[in-house]
């Protein structure tokens, strides 16, 4: 974390360059407005570098990736298996030990059927006892996700636990939307089977301890699942240096395009594991009477993969690499000081979530009083400035929060200070409107 | 920006007929899960099928500003009708919001409801104006009204499906 602590929030000359490669954000909105677009959370926008990366593969290598042995195929099948390579190294990863989803959510899926398709007979046949063991899930057992999770780490593990019998439990949330670990040792036991969390709240923008859950999870002999969706695009991320044994994230957060997510795992993990979608490509040896399957990653890549939006993942990788994730980490901190700063000034505005900029990340959730967060980024709206409105696929935390809704705000590398200042001063408009200023 | 008419500040603040009262013939519970925003509404009818008189329509709601004084104008545009009234008002207002900005809605038809014509230049905020609308005809239904002839009026315009079909969004 040093070189993030050293590196510098770009220029405004830098700043320029980056907004330049994103053609969407010199649009106008709401009659000639210029776009705030404060809502990378939801969806980044995608650099000039990602989009001639997707066109220059449809226009010159397309094809079937794995099939047919033409030059086309060849070098579509090159292109595919280069854009893993990139992305594994954008987050430390082994080549083989990223597999391609369409998105994050089909990443996360994936692990949870592995535990419900281990118990179908045969399915974990040649696989070493241990390690078939820790997928077996039943009656008993338990499944341990947290409090903050979006609806995507949160649907999975309960539909799995329904499906298999074990117990779903959770990590809590405190008041100031940080994990109770106080928790950890009595949610965390000997019952657990697998851990899945958050490593940055979508919506309280909270950085979870990794390291304390991995090393609980990992004594009482627990898998750990973590929801990188957050914090692949904001942060330098080393899936060694985190400790887990999965981590999903998807492409479209990332400046990368939609339709392409990732799972990584570790290799022996995935090489124990039953396939989830089956057909095409995953395939080894196919008899009438039964098949055998290959081993990952193409074990898990049912179909003709998204391969133009896997190499558009990868320009991403490297337009991210080239900005200096410490900087767009320094960058999107300084955006969120500034608009805490801001906020704080404002006292009929609350943020939810941690109110300084320690061990959080530039996704910013507040409410004002008195005002329904759609009304509030209605406002916004009209002055240009795009945030998002709801529960942002967190109901359970807002639920913890007392709250029905909020408003967000975040970030990512192409935004400006003056875009923060921006969405301050049309923020000012809504205790105009509704008649609520004090 | 005409969505904030001040029509609507003032219905949200003091949203008429808040609460829920007995008597009711029935209640439902609508949620909008795209912002969670939630309605619970009773309705209590006098009289039988569609020449029912609404006697009261009590409700519990929390929501944003159009949600909560969309609910409070159907009140008034309701209680003390008839059932084919009502519903006639409902066509009106769900004609409407569901116009793009092309229908400005009639004063006579849908009284304060007109206030909500610029809702519907905003495709997100139509279910929030439909919330509660849509409560009502479900409780209608619950009360054993038959509201088919309604769907089929509208059904090259929207159906009470909006609501759900209105929550791609909500990932």
């Amino acid at each position: 974390m040093s070189d993030v602590a050293l590196a510098r929030a770009f220029t405004a000359q830098e700043s320029a360059a980056i907004r330049g490669d994103f053609a969407i954000l010199a649009r106008s909105v709401r009659g000639g407005k210029p776009l705030v677009y404060l809502d990378s959370g939801a969806t980044s926008h995608k650099p000039r570098q990602v989009l001639d990366a997707e066109r220059a593969f449809y226009e010159w290598h397309n094809s079937a990736v794995h099939r047919g042995a033409h030059q086309l195929a060849e070098e579509a099948t090159d292109a595919f298996e280069s854009a893993r390579e990139t992305v594994a190294r954008f987050i430390g990863a082994k080549t083989r030990e990223v597999v391609f989803t369409k998105n994050a959510t089909e990443a996360l899926n994936l692990v949870t059927y592995a535990f419900s398709n281990a118990a179908a007979a045969g399915a974990m046949d040649g696989v070493e006892p241990a390690l078939a063991a820790r997928f077996a899930l039943g009656e008993g057992d338990e499944i341990v996700i947290t409090e903050m999770e979006h609806h995507a780490n949160l649907i999975p593990w309960q539909e799995l636990a329904r499906r298999t019998g074990a117990t779903l439990r959770w990590i809590g949330v405190t008041d100031d939307g940080r994990l109770d670990l106080g928790d950890l040792e009595t949610v965390i036991t000997d019952r657990t089977k697998v851990v899945a969390f958050t490593h940055v709240s979508n919506v309280l923008g909270t950085i979870n301890p990794v390291a304390a859950i991995v090393d609980r999870a990992r004594a009482v002999g627990a898998l750990t699942v973590l929801d990188a969706c957050q914090s692949v695009p904001h942060m330098a991320v080393d899936v060694v240096d985190l400790g887990v044994d999965f981590l999903a994230f998807s492409g479209h957060k990332m400046l990368g395009p939609m339709g392409v997510g990732v799972l990584w795992g570790r290799y022996e993990l995935l090489a124990a594991m039953p396939p989830f979608l089956t057909g095409g490509s995953m395939i080894e040896v196919v008899r009438m009477e039964g098949s055998t399957y290959a081993d990952p990653p193409q074990r898990f890549e049912a179909g003709v993969p998204m391969a133009a939006q896997a190499v558009g993942l990868a320009a991403a990788c490297d337009y991210l690499t080239a900005l200096g994730m410490p900087r767009v980490t320094a960058h999107e901190h300084a955006l969120t000081e500034a608009l805490l700063a801001g906020l704080a000034q404002r006292p009929w505005v609350r943020v939810v979530g941690p109110v300084d900029g320690k061990d959080r990340s530039g996704a910013v959730a507040f409410v004002v009083d008195g005002i329904h967060p759609h009304d509030v980024g209605q406002i916004l709206d009209d002055a240009g400035v795009a945030v998002r409105v709801g529960h942002h696929c967190a109901w359970p935390l807002h639920r913890r929060m007392n709250l029905t809704a909020t408003t967000r705000a975040s970030f990512a590398a192409y935004n400006t200070v003056a875009e923060v200042e921006a969405l301050l001063t049309a923020l000012d408009r809504v205790p105009v409107v509704f008649g609520t200023e004090v | 920006m005409d969505l904030y008419q001040e029509i609507i500040l003032e219905h949200a603040k003091r949203p008429h007929h808040a609460g829920l009262r007995d008597p009711f013939n029935a209640q439902v519970h609508h949620v909008n899960p795209t912002c969670g925003d939630e309605v619970t509404l009773r309705v209590q009818l006098s009289g039988e099928g569609r020449s029912a008189v609404i006697a009261d329509l009590s409700y519990d709601a929390v929501g944003c500003s159009i949600s909560t004084a969309s609910t409070s104008v159907l009140t008034d545009e309701v209680i003390g009708y008839s059932v084919e009234q009502a519903l006639s008002t409902f066509v009106a207002v769900r004609r409407m919001l569901t116009s793009k900005g092309a229908d400005s809605g009639d004063e006579d038809e849908i009284g304060d409801g007109v206030a909500f014509a610029g809702v519907s230049k905003y495709p997100a905020r139509v279910k929030c104006a439909l919330l509660g609308w849509v409560a009502f005809t479900d409780a209608l239904t619950q009360a054993g009204i038959d509201i088919s002839a309604t769907s089929a009026i509208t059904s090259n315009t929207i159906s009470s499906n909006t609501i759900s079909s209105n929550t791609m969004e909500n990932s």
